[in-house]
């Protein structure tokens, strides 16, 4: 009984324990992360934004929350029940379940395993089904174009996401998420003499690659500007028009929670994840659960800045954009890197 | 070893239970999604036997993009389903005849292989720890370094059909507005703008 409690049972408690404060600590920053997102796009516009629920707005989220928990869902009539109500929770279960392997911190992370990279990059390809499920489901035109844009595109931005990931594993050498921050040690700063520093970063070496990792980011998250599935002027809501109240939200929070992946992503693999980015000692004092923060906070304020300043691109443009420019151009670099890395001899 | 045998069940459990479900599904968007349960629930089975990397290739190949082109083909159709009923047991004799046919076919095959020598003496070799040896290392090795001629030869046989089939598909057609970008881009106010002087009340 002893045995059973200490090889099963404690480890499952602990490892829920885990995931529920992952979980909370992640839904809260999400809100504010929503927050955020309004307002810089209101102070770009010249407007307060939301800014009447608490001091600044702060709860603006919350209220939302309890509005959207409190009205009524509406399911169409000529809609398909079961899947209509299974994708908003596709969407938003896969869109939180890769948070399980991103390390925030030196060993701050639920599942340290070997093949993290490609843990998120294959959940993050399903996600594609939260969309098309949910357009389908509706029985209505607006959502089933949406869902069959989105699907186009985002399985046309995997292509190069993918190719990103493999030029940076090749330089990292290994598939886990830890190991590649901790391969950012060194690197063109040690060379110049700055070790331990911020040009020791990937973003410095595969600077190409961190440009098409971020606009890919924006198309894969459907993200203006390649906010096609969910065009107003074309679409109305795209594949969320016949989702209302609860099912709504949970469409717009896994949208939200894999944008905040795709930050921490950008900062795992081009930004030195939790290290400081300079080798001083009260840098390296600060907790690094600070630095994966701030560096995915910049990250996120592009994606808020690109939303507020860039006009949407036309579907046939995003399509060329994709499979005629980045797709050759990250082929291109993968080779490229694998001849410098064997020439060079760092591989 | 209990806690892995209760996974495999649950696994496999579902796994069978939704390949069921696939072929007895009235709505063929129905199936597709249940092909999906069952590639999921496989790439479960795979991360039991430690395969790590088989079971996120599967799910990134197999449910994120072959699966997706599946259901975009079979959302598109228009589909009676009071018509594909009606048709069913007319073509049941027929159908049950191919599997038959298949099924002893395969008990033929299988029943009738042998292992090469070589490849039992492999089986009986000890696996390494994940710890000395990745999954990811392993395969490479396997692929990339003993095997990189086959590996070379079937990524040739890929391209041809790749090629094939865009050729059998393309056609030019004539008498369509394109965008060309380079083209765009290249224009300058002399070769795009040209400033004529009206005559009032004349026109062009």
């Amino acid at each position: 009984m002893d045995s059973f409690f200490s090889t099963y049972l404690w480890p499952a408690i602990v490892m829920i324990g885990q995931s529920l404060l992952l979980l909370v600590c992640l839904l809260v920053f999400i809100a504010y992360i929503l927050l955020a997102d309004r307002k810089i796009w209101a102070a770009v516009q010249l407007r307060r934004g939301p800014n009447v629920v608490g001091p600044f707005g702060l709860f603006q989220s919350f209220a939302d929350l309890l509005k959207f928990v409190f009205k009524e869902p509406i399911i169409p009539a000529g809609a398909n029940k079961g899947v209509f109500l299974l994708a908003p929770l596709v969407s938003v279960v896969l869109a939180l379940a890769t948070w399980a392997v991103i390390p925030l911190n030196e060993n701050w992370v639920v599942a340290n395993i070997n093949v993290g990279i490609l843990y998120v990059f294959a959940i993050s390809s399903l996600e594609v089904y939260g969309i098309i499920m949910s357009g389908w489901a509706s029985n209505s035109k607006y959502p089933f174009l949406g869902a069959l844009r989105s699907a186009a595109q985002m399985v046309s931005y995997e292509v190069s996401i993918g190719f990103v990931i493999v030029t940076v594993l090749l330089c990292a050498g290994s598939l886990n998420l830890s190991d590649i921050v901790y391969s950012q040690k060194s690197g063109i700063g040690t060379m110049i003499g700055l070790p331990n520093s911020l040009l020791d970063w990937h973003w410095l070496s595969l600077f190409p690659m961190f440009v098409i990792f971020f606009i890919s980011a924006l198309a894969e998250t459907n993200r203006p500007p390649f906010d096609l599935p969910e065009a107003e002027s074309e679409l109305v809501a795209g594949y969320m028009v016949e989702y209302a109240s609860a099912p709504y939200m949970m469409l717009m929070l896994g949208e939200y929670a894999a944008i905040c992946l795709m930050c921490a992503l950008t900062t795992i693999l081009f930004l030195g994840g939790w290290l400081p980015p300079l080798d001083v000692w009260f840098l390296n004092w600060v907790p690094g659960i600070f630095w994966f923060l701030l560096k995915g906070l910049m990250v996120f304020f592009m994606f808020a800045m690109v939303k507020a300043f860039v006009p949407r691109y036309r579907y046939d443009q995003l399509m060329r954009l994709g499979w005629k420019v980045f797709l050759p151009l990250s082929l291109a670099m993968v080779i490229i890197t694998a001849f410098v890395l064997k020439l060079g001899g760092w591989a | 070893m209990g806690l892995q045998a209760v996974f495999f069940y649950l696994f496999a459990f579902v796994a069978v239970a939704s390949a069921f479900m696939v072929i007895s599904a009235r709505n063929p968007v129905h199936s597709v999604l249940f092909l999906i349960l069952v590639f999921f629930n496989a790439a479960g089975l795979f991360l039991l036997t430690g395969a790590e990397f088989l079971a996120m290739i599967l799910l990134v190949v197999y449910i994120g993009a072959v699966a997706v082109l599946f259901l975009f083909v079979v959302m598109m159709l228009d589909i009676d389903f009071a018509e594909l009923r009606s048709g069913f047991l007319q073509y049941a004799p027929i159908g049950a005849l191919v599997g038959l046919i298949v099924a002893a076919e395969l008990i033929v095959v299988v029943g009738g292989s042998v292992l090469s020598p070589q490849a039992a003496k492999s089986i009986t070799m000890p696996i390494p720890s994940a710890v000395e040896r990745t999954n990811t290392a392993a395969l490479g090795d396997v692929l990339y370094t003993h095997y990189v001629y086959f590996f070379q030869v079937a990524g040739l046989v890929l391209l041809v059909a790749m090629i094939g089939a865009i050729v059998l598909t393309l056609r030019h057609r004539q008498n369509i507005k394109r965008q060309d970008i380079s083209k765009q881009v290249a224009r300058t106010p002399a070769t795009a703008v040209e400033v004529v002087k009206v005559k009032p009340g004349q026109g062009l």
